[in-house]
């Protein structure tokens, strides 16, 4: 699975399948089962319609049909990505870092 | 359009010496030779996933984790300093697909889901992180995978 075409394209793996959300969602958006069902069942398709090393099966879905505009900015100077130490469910992470303020994409 | 994430990398991270990303010209091939509700899948995640009780991740660390296939969710735990994971952190399935693959399993879209998923985290060194590679192909050599599903962060 990837997120970012011009990384999957250098690396080159033998199969990828491209979802163009931003990095971190590459088999969905959280707590849509829906969605992560068919993408999922999509990239299986890969499995069964690439046929050369190194090719790349696009997705079609969007992260937001009316608002595009993160592709503007998501991972630009200024924008929060990281978080260090442990979290899941409500731990650490989200309280230690402030990230339940940070910006949501 | 797809973010120029190797441009928009310089950008963001111009006062350092720049990424030597890796670029390779060719990529390897493996036919799958049966249909993939007959095969054996294995999710391999870079996402820093390990099951609550075992050792977390580490700093430079390019050890890895065996996530058995039966994990509950809410066991899992994330040591990465590399992604933005709060919507990892609200359902891993959003990038450690590990719900999803059950059902596909149970339905019979796949054959079998591998007995554990493999979870690691990136390092900032890519000699490192090769070290990485060989011992991770042979556990799914050792759970009969005929499949694997890698999904970065």
């Amino acid at each position: 699975m990837s997120a970012a075409w011009d990384l999957t394209f250098a690396v080159r793996p033998p199969r990828a399948v491209f979802v163009n959300f931003p990095l971190n969602h590459e088999t969905g958006k959280a707590n849509d089962p829906a969605l992560q069902r068919r993408i999922l069942l999509d990239a299986f398709r890969a499995f069964e319609t690439l046929w050369a090393p190194g090719q790349i099966l696009t997705l079609p879905y969007v992260w937001d049909p009316a608002d595009r505009s993160w592709e503007d900015t998501d991972f630009g100077p200024g924008v929060e990505l990281y978080g260090v130490g442990t979290s899941i469910q409500g731990g650490f992470g989200e309280r230690t870092l402030g990230r339940a303020g940070a910006p949501q994409v | 359009m797809p973010i120029a994430y190797i441009q928009r990398t310089r950008e963001r991270y111009a006062e350092y010496p720049p990424y030597k990303w890796a670029v390779n010209t060719e990529a390897p091939w493996a036919p799958l030779g049966k249909p993939l509700k007959d095969c054996r899948l294995a999710l391999l995640s870079s996402g820093g996933f390990y099951v609550e009780g075992q050792e977390p991740f580490g700093e430079s660390d390019v050890s890895y984790r065996l996530i058995p296939k039966e994990t509950r969710l809410s066991d899992l735990r994330i040591y990465h300093h590399g992604y933005r994971d709060a919507d990892a952190d609200r359902d891993p399935n959003c990038v450690f697909p590990l719900d999803r693959l059950r059902e596909f399993e149970a339905a019979g879209v796949i054959g079998a889901l591998a007995d554990a998923a493999v979870s690691f985290v990136m390092t900032y060194s890519p000699r490192r992180d090769l070290e990485r590679g060989p011992k991770i192909a042979a556990e799914l050599q050792r759970m009969r995978v005929d499949a694997a599903l890698c999904v970065p962060v």
